[in-house]
């Protein structure tokens, strides 16, 4: 695993070659070469390399304890990674901290809602958009009109999100009274109210019910192919997942297992394994099903 | 007591709550908006009244300042020497989270009052400093402390009014986000670490100023002045009392804790003098009882932090 360029691509996508030729040719939004992410003993990601193309929702799927959660945690920045190199936008950003990587247009939820509390939900969203002159100390007092201005169009801008959002009821609600859907759409109007170019979405049908699944897969349908954002999706529902990405990469023991379109993950007999941690008989493909129910109900719970 | 004793003990207690009152401001930049536990408040009070002392008060020989500057400019500078001095402190303590930070800045507070006593060229070691000039100091006793008053009042409103306007401000909004949840204000952007400096700064600067306001009313200081038990325990009921996070709760906090504090030495004094020495510990029980039970009851203080949104629909 030496610096070469081809070095890190998946030996499963070796098979696909003619693909991956046609990827090498357009400029990955986000580059990540060999990344490791080491707590202690233990690889939570364990040499990840891959790559996501501008205007793709890519889906990013795995059991429990695959090394999903610690992957966004080091793309967004708030792990520093043990090896290995994030590029973004064609700029190394491996170094940099969390808020300089936002400023740059990659933005993350959370699969547990990080919603601040004691902030009305209006507020939640006004307090998003990078660089309010009103955040300097000596703005508010040198120059008040500028931050006036910008105060009051940050202020249309989240109640059109709100609205968007069908939020609009609770704006003036402290953001800690919300339902769990409530704040999972909460976050996702959060990456609205940036200039985003890749939105890292972790978990955003965990505990929400059907009517708001529906309703949130447009939003992010319509976050795609209107305002242009690049998503990377980590869920538990395979509806969705179908639904919505494409590719799909599969992640078991901090390691890519495999890349490609959903039905060529999802019949893979190595995907079936990690999820059952052994060769899979085609009587136990039925179970699997069954499995995952139960995974999303823990979710819910 | 007359009543001429009594009015005057009652501007001497307004002065000494004006004091109080912008500690308790000062504290509530630090904890109210940014959650940063300061445990070390005497120390950056301290820094102010020695340096607003050192620059207004007459040199005396064997030892280095002693400008006889204005007032004016002593405050001016125990503002800026409390932040500047802040701003290194802050760098190493500042990486610690809340009870770290806590411990990390008592000890700084520590190392600053031990240094005073000390040191002989500027602070004067115990004797301290002397000769500190007030301003109105001229005017005869009465009318020069209740021009005092006026004075340490305007200087509480002027922060009060300056704090409010920064915390309806989205500088304020920001400060919030990063107190309530710094993981998810570093993922929209906010330099938390920065973010919590200035923080502390800006408050070490009013708590500075609250410094330099004390000396330049008592004409004198000694390292003795410098009790954490008075200045930041006390500071920090006051602001849990009135409620963190409000900067009316801030200085309704003050009011209260010191006419208690003050006026239950009144009641002690005319104890029978074998009771009286006891009686005082009595002051420091029933403040801790308030506590107890304003934890208890009413967790958020007096007066709660509010929203900060105008209600807009």
């Amino acid at each position: 695993m030496s610096g070469k360029p081809h070095s890190h691509r998946c030996c499963a996508r070796d098979n696909i070659a003619p693909v991956v030729a046609k990827r090498e040719r357009t400029m990955a939004l986000l580059e990540l070469e060999n990344l490791v992410m080491a707590f202690g003993g233990f690889r939570a990601v364990d040499g990840v390399s891959l790559k996501v193309e501008p205007g793709t929702i890519t889906g990013l799927i795995g059991p429990n304890g695959a090394g999903k959660t610690t992957l966004f945690n080091v793309i967004a920045g708030a792990y520093q990674p043990t090896a290995g190199r994030i590029r973004f936008d064609g700029e190394e950003i491996t170094r940099l901290r969390t808020d300089e990587r936002f400023h740059r247009g990659l933005v993350r939820t959370f699969q547990i809602p990080h919603e601040f509390p004691r902030l009305t939900v209006l507020e939640n969203l006004m307090v998003v958009p990078p660089k309010q002159p009103g955040e300097q100390l000596w703005a508010n007092w040198f120059t008040p009109g500028e931050v006036a201005r910008t105060e009051a169009e940050v202020r249309q801008k989240a109640i059109d999100v709100l609205a968007f959002l069908e939020l609009t009821h609770v704006m003036n609600e402290r953001a800690g009274n919300l339902s769990g859907g409530q704040k999972k759409l909460l976050e996702l109007g959060r990456t609205m109210m940036t200039n985003a170019k890749l939105v890292l979405l972790d978990e955003p049908a965990a505990g929400v019910n059907r009517t708001l699944l529906r309703k949130l897969e447009e939003k992010i349908q319509i976050l795609n192919r209107e305002w242009n954002y690049t998503f990377i999706l980590i869920e538990h529902d395979m509806e969705m997942i179908e639904k919505l990405c494409d590719p799909v990469i599969c992640m078991a023991e901090g390691k890519v297992l495999i890349e490609g379109d959903f039905a060529t993950v999802r019949n893979d007999p190595r995907v079936l394994e990690a999820y059952l941690g052994e060769t899979v008989h085609p009587e136990v493909e039925a179970a699997i099903a069954e499995i995952e129910e139960l995974e999303i109900e823990e979710g819910n719970a | 007591m007359d009543t001429l004793g009594l009015l005057n003990y009652a501007i001497f207690m307004g002065v000494l709550i004006g004091i109080y009152a912008l500690l308790s401001l000062g504290l509530n930049v630090q904890w109210g908006y940014a959650g940063l536990f300061n445990a070390g408040v005497a120390g950056f009070f301290a820094v102010g009244a020695y340096l607003s002392a050192l620059f207004t008060a007459p040199p005396v020989p064997d030892r280095i300042m002693g400008w006889e500057l204005p007032t004016g400019v002593g405050w001016f500078a125990a503002m800026a020497a409390a932040a500047l001095i802040a701003w290194p402190i802050g760098k190493v303590t500042l990486r610690f989270r809340s009870d770290y930070l806590a411990i990390a800045t008592i000890g700084v507070a520590e190392i600053i009052r031990l240094v005073l006593r000390t040191e002989d060229l500027l602070s004067g070691g115990v004797r301290g400093i002397t000769g500190i000039p007030r301003p109105f100091g001229d005017l005869p006793y009465e009318w020069s402390q209740l021009a005092y008053l006026g004075l340490t009042w305007g200087m509480v409103v002027v922060i009060y009014w300056a704090l409010e306007r920064q915390l309806a401000a989205p500088w304020g909004r920001m400060m919030r986000a990063i107190r309530e949840n710094e993981l998810a204000a570093a993922a929209m952007g906010k330099n938390v670490e920065a973010r919590r400096l200035e923080a502390f700064i800006l408050g070490a600067a009013i708590m500075g100023l609250a410094g330099a306001v004390y000396v330049h009313f008592m004409r004198a200081i000694t390292p003795e002045a410098i009790d954490p038990m008075m200045v930041t325990f006390l500071v920090w009921i006051m602001l849990i009392l009135g409620g963190s996070g409000n900067n009316r709760g801030a200085i309704l906090g003050a009011v209260i804790i010191w006419v208690i504090w003050s006026s239950s030495e009144l009641l002690t004094d005319r104890l029978p003098a074998e009771i009286a020495t006891q009686a005082k510990y009595i002051r420091v029980f029933v403040i801790g009882l308030m506590l107890q039970l304003v934890l208890r009851w009413r967790p958020e203080g007096l007066l709660p932090e509010g929203t900060h949104v105008r209600r807009s629909s």
